[in-house]
């Protein structure tokens, strides 16, 4: 079988986005999604601190610490990109008014819950940020992850072990192995990698995944 | 005549007490009002509760006034980052408190307060252990969580701009909780760069209109070059 990078998965995510969605990549590995957008259609990216219409990041020496991005990383604002104030950029989630987001999950169930901003380990210094306004504002939520921890346990899993960020709220699922859409009926392939059939992809996340691959 | 203008940045936080709730705007560094809280450290007051995005970079901004343990409890939604160790030393020696609220739900919890808003329902948390023992409700179908406004006594935040009347124009992303903080404080204490004639601001362009601000004082930026470690933070 031959995994995904994730520069690729990030390639994958990016065929996904249409012309003229206004989206939002969280931070981390969802960020690489913008490097993949073609040059010739137009996603306006939203940042949760004030921002839409946001471009790559400047050359060095021409960083604004007034004009950066969610992960505190300076960046550049396009021609027609706009500012506005943090209860406007959550109105915007929470509205529905952003059409993608996409996450990192440390787990995501077969019922599309999420839980992406806390191990749950006791001694972890606890931080949320617009995790969870995210995970239930936008109006698709896709999640980009490896399929297995390091330890190669599935992230994909029956019921969420780690705090919850969201309920029901991931509509589909990008890993590195395959893409799998999150349904009233359970969890459906999309599609996987060369060489993986569906019944190792069951085996390995021990989930049943429905007879079909969807088209 | 209506001069909100206040001649030096001691002067402008001098009242603030012993125990009060003070905003402080900025996402991470970005619209942090770090003249106004070296001001607010020399003054002194303690047992203060701060609403903030963050908990503080480094060794400044909020950051300082922390470390100064002048702060008792934290109410924000991302306080640890790479270089959030000032906050994470008190956090972890139980030396502050903290209450951890969703991002949206800090906004909308200032708005709220601003706007006269005696509590709201919103999904974000639903479910979560950041909705544990608060009261929901189902409307249409969709499960909310009832939250309520955060007031301060006192806001501190920065601007670009302002006139004597108070109005205020920002700066790019230094905007973020700035215009919400204004409205939820009984005190809003602005540090600008440039303060301009009556007149001088675009009435199409003011975001925050004086009606919110108090105080407001003049500061000559610091040096605007990028230099915070970015982190992994929201």
């Amino acid at each position: 079988m031959k995994k995904l990078n994730h520069d690729q998965m990030a390639a994958r995510i990016a065929r996904d986005i249409p012309e003229g969605a206004y989206v939002n990549l969280g931070i981390g590995m969802p960020t690489l999604v913008a490097n993949h957008l073609p040059k010739d259609r137009e996603v306006i990216l939203h940042s949760e601190n004030g921002v839409l219409g946001m471009g790559s990041a400047p050359p060095a020496g021409a960083e604004d610490p007034d004009l950066i991005n969610a992960g505190k990383q300076p960046v550049t604002l396009l021609p027609g990109g706009a500012y506005f104030h943090h209860a406007d950029s959550f109105g915007m989630m929470r509205g529905g008014h952003v059409d993608i987001c996409v996450m990192g999950a440390f787990q995501v169930s077969v019922r599309g819950d999420l839980a992406n901003w806390h191990s749950g380990s006791p001694d972890a210094i606890p931080a949320v940020g617009g995790a969870m306004d995210l995970a239930i504002g936008a109006k698709q939520v896709f999640v980009m992850m490896d399929l297995l921890t390091k330890k190669g346990e599935s992230k994909l899993v029956e019921r969420c072990t780690y705090p919850l960020t969201g309920i029901g709220c991931i509509s589909r699922v990008y890993t590195d192995v395959a893409v799998i859409d999150i349904t009233p009926g359970g969890p459906r392939v999309v599609e996987t990698v060369e060489g993986l059939e569906i019944e190792e992809l069951e085996r390995i996340t021990g989930l049943e995944f429905g007879a079909a691959r969807l088209a | 005549m209506i001069n909100k203008c206040i001649a030096t940045i001691e002067e402008a936080v001098a009242d603030i007490r012993d125990g009060s709730t003070v905003m402080i705007g900025g996402f991470g560094t970005a619209g942090m009002p770090f003249e106004l809280i070296d001001a607010l450290i020399s003054h002194g007051a303690s047992d203060l509760t701060v609403i903030s995005n963050n908990a503080g970079n480094g060794d400044t901004g909020l950051a300082a006034l922390l470390k100064a343990g002048f702060v008792r409890k934290m109410i924000c939604s991302f306080p640890r980052q790479v270089d959030s160790y000032v906050f994470d030393e008190l956090y972890r020696s139980g030396r502050i408190e903290l209450e951890l609220v969703p991002q949206g739900n800090l906004a909308e919890r200032i708005r709220a307060a601003g706007a006269g808003i005696g509590a709201f329902f919103t999904p974000t948390g639903f479910g979560t252990i950041l909705a544990e023992g608060k009261e929901t409700r189902n409307i249409s179908g969709r499960d909310y969580v009832l939250e309520y406004p955060i007031y301060a006594d006192v806001a501190l935040i920065k601007a670009r701009a302002a006139d004597r009347w108070g109005n205020l124009v920002y700066h790019e992303t230094a905007r973020n909780f700035g215009p919400i903080m204004a409205t939820a404080a009984h005190c809003t204490i602005v540090q600008v760069d440039k303060i301009v004639e009556l007149g001088g601001l675009d009435p199409e362009s003011i975001v925050t209109p004086g009606i919110f601000v108090q105080r407001v004082v003049e500061v000559q930026g610091r040096s605007r070059e990028f230099g915070h470690a970015a982190g992994a933070s929201a």
